[in-house]
């Protein structure tokens, strides 16, 4: 078997048994691995309608075949699970080591069932895995569980939670060497709720390569195409996400005070140049990563510095909360990384609980100490971030997510998310396609199941008109499809910026030895799409639910340069629909499913 | 009359954030990037006074008398 270890490890940790399985081979190379192998294997043993936080719930952390191979990027893994959050088929990825490393251990996935009666974690060296005792972690900050378990596993990448993921806030993550996260729908939480607190890995082996001399071609080429290119060999590296914040800005999509506004005239303090002329310590790339988008800043926790925040974070804690403070930023980023939190949600629902406090329906009484949660007030945020992770007084409150949060006041339409999961930073009145994807993402608000400000925006691979609808659904749809290829090979999405389709076949046929076109690997990455929609549908998420918050449908922009404008989506969702080769109610079709192979 | 030319990432090196520049009637964004020493080729979006569109278009549309362009070249993120 080649690119794939061909083994799972299975660990239950109700009854502390552990065993490894053969990985169907066929069965890989139908979903490819990561995203859309591990939601196979999820859907085939969990019923969709299971409480996320339920001891028979399971969680997998799986690779895909180019995971800990020489391809670019190749060193991603995947958390496939249900979303306490949003109750939609949740997969999270992240960089970092942690994921090769799980294959040089010799295992493609790990199938984490039950529940553990205390505190544990899983130590994996190769045929040695063990179920060990978390009590003396359990509480602990990222960075100090990271810091105990390398002192007694030296040589192993950590992955872990924080005491957001231990008290089972719906916006939990999993981190993995401090700073590289699985950010979004909560899955940290569904490893606090199996009493599950980190797992190290460690190990020598290595995958086979169907055919090695052509790998080592086509990485070659595929390095040089990053290396070339603008972006990945240009702005990336210099100036990392964070410099997205002026072109977003420029063009009237920034969220400013939770979307009330569509532009900031004091950003610059919070972009791309601002951190790298006067922040920024060195780039934190991650495994096998040619670009080296990550960043290391100065921080008063350290001297030798701290992870930088990525684009998102930038807005969401400057922007979507009316402050324009570069050090607050690096500060939320840092206590998100340590509680262990998903920093868009967060600093979302920092942002809706200020609208709500703008509004009226949040009180000074109702918050149990004086500072106060309003836009623009600095000292609040990590004031109130701090409670958030930790649950504290008001801060359990918000630890439930800005949709939980503004439904218990009885207006969810304040709270900026779709199917509950908080939106990124792209207005989507100014940007109709992105809309569009934001309303039909299979895991609820996300920017990174399609991301549509590359055409829309950044002229990636051609500029569209962002304002215009004509064939948005089509690029839509690709842009979902060739993600879901990406996410479930192993590779970075930003790879996607420089290589095309044919470039990921043409890697994935050297490692795999398969023949596959670039159309085949689309079909594939449809045939995953459709079959996280019939999750997300037997699990009772309505299609009613493909929608956006009132705001972006009803409120024009009131400025800029996307003033007077609304989402058109009554527009645009029945064309995608139709694209989709789904039914005018948005159901896959049972001639679609059969063509995908799904029936 | 003048208008602003702003700059983003490392067009910035050696030309600062914000550019003014003496308005001429009829002036293109393609006279503006002459003058900067920037080519067609390197830009990857532009606004010509709130307005953005394909690079090789904008480039010919008139800016206007107290008016800006913002001129970047490839980033992204997400």
């Amino acid at each position: 078997m080649f690119g794939y270890m061909g083994k799972i490890l299975r660990i239950n940790l109700t009854t502390g048994v552990i065993g490894t399985e053969d990985l169907d081979f066929e069965l890989a190379k139908k979903y490819i691995g990561g995203r859309g192998l591990g939601t196979k294997l999820y859907m085939d043993e969990v019923d969709p309608q299971i409480d996320p936080f339920a001891a028979e719930n399971k969680i997998i952390f799986i690779n895909g075949p180019l995971t800990g191979t020489a391809t670019p990027t190749g060193g991603r893994y995947m958390v496939v699970t249900k979303s306490p959050l949003t109750g939609c088929i949740a997969s999270s990825n992240s960089g970092g080591k942690w994921g090769a490393y799980l294959k040089y251990a010799g295992y493609d996935a790990i199938i984490i069932e039950g529940k553990a009666s205390l505190p544990v974690y899983i130590n994996i060296e190769e045929e040695k895995v063990e179920i060990l005792p978390a009590l003396d972690i359990w509480g602990k900050y990222t960075s100090e569980t990271s810091a105990a378990l390398t002192e007694k596993h030296p040589a192993a990448s950590v992955l872990t939670i924080g005491p957001s993921g231990e008290k089972l806030s719906q916006m939990a993550a999993i981190m993995n060497e401090n700073d590289r996260a699985a950010g979004r729908s909560g899955v940290g939480a569904v490893m606090g709720s199996k009493n599950l607190k980190a797992i190290t890995v460690s190990g020598s082996q290595k995958p086979e390569i169907a055919n090695p001399e052509g790998l080592k071609a086509v990485t070659k080429e595929c390095r040089g195409i990053l290396k070339e290119n603008g972006v990945t060999g240009g702005g990336l590296p210099t100036y990392g996400t964070a410099v997205l914040v002026n072109i977003i800005n420029e063009h009237g999509v920034y969220p400013v005070n939770n979307f009330q506004e569509g532009g900031d005239p004091g950003a610059e303090a919070v972009s791309g140049e601002t951190l790298t002329e006067e922040y920024l310590i060195k780039r934190n790339p991650c495994h096998h990563c040619p670009i080296g988008c990550g960043r290391w800043v100065k921080s008063e926790h350290s001297p030798d510095g701290v992870g930088g925040p990525e684009y998102e974070t930038l807005w969401v804690f400057a922007g979507d909360l009316g402050i324009n403070d570069m050090e607050i930023v690096i500060e939320a980023n840092y206590w998100c990384n340590e509680l262990g939190l998903d920093t868009i949600s967060a600093g979302a629902t920092l942002a809706a609980a200020m609208e709500l406090y703008q509004r009226g329906y949040i009180t000074d009484e109702q918050l149990d100490d004086d500072v106060i949660l309003k836009f623009g007030n600095a000292e609040s945020v990590i004031h109130w971030l701090k409670k958030l992770g930790n649950r504290e007084g008001f801060g359990d409150m918000l630890a439930r997510g800005s949709y939980r949060l503004c439904d218990f006041y009885g207006v969810p339409e304040y709270s900026m998310s779709v199917k509950k999961q908080d939106l990124p930073a792209y207005d989507p009145r100014g940007i109709q396609g992105m809309g569009l994807q934001y309303a039909t993402s299979n895991r609820g608000g996300c920017h990174v199941r399609g991301y549509l400000i590359s055409p829309e925006i950044l002229g990636l691979p051609e500029k569209l008109d962002r304002f215009d609808l004509a064939g948005k659904e089509v690029w839509v749809k690709v842009f979902q499809d060739l993600t879901a290829v990406i996410d479930s090979l192993g590779l970075c999405l930003f790879t996607s910026f420089a290589l095309g389709a044919q470039q990921y076949a043409d890697m994935v046929n050297e490692v795999l030895g398969t023949e596959w076109s670039a159309e085949e690997l689309l079909l594939a990455g449809e045939r995953i799409w459709n079959l996280e929609k019939l999750f997300n549908l037997e699990a009772g998420i309505s299609p009613e639910e493909d929608t956006l918050p009132p705001r972006f449908l009803e409120e024009e922009m009131p400025e800029g340069p996307t003033k007077g404008w609304v989402h058109k989506l009554d527009k645009l969702l029945p064309l995608y629909y139709k694209e989709r080769g789904w039914d005018e109610d948005g159901i896959p079709t049972e001639e679609r499913l059969e063509k995908l192979g799904l029936l | 009359m003048a208008i602003k030319v702003k700059l983003f990432a490392y067009f910035r090196e050696g030309r600062g954030k914000i550019v003014p520049m003496d308005y001429t009637p009829g002036m293109t964004g393609q006279d503006v990037i002459n003058t900067l020493g920037i080519t067609a080729p390197e830009i990857a979006a532009i606004i010509v006074d709130g307005v953005d569109g394909k690079v090789d278009s904008m480039l010919t549309v008139p800016i206007k008398d107290g008016g800006y362009l913002a001129i970047f070249p490839p980033v992204a993120g997400g």
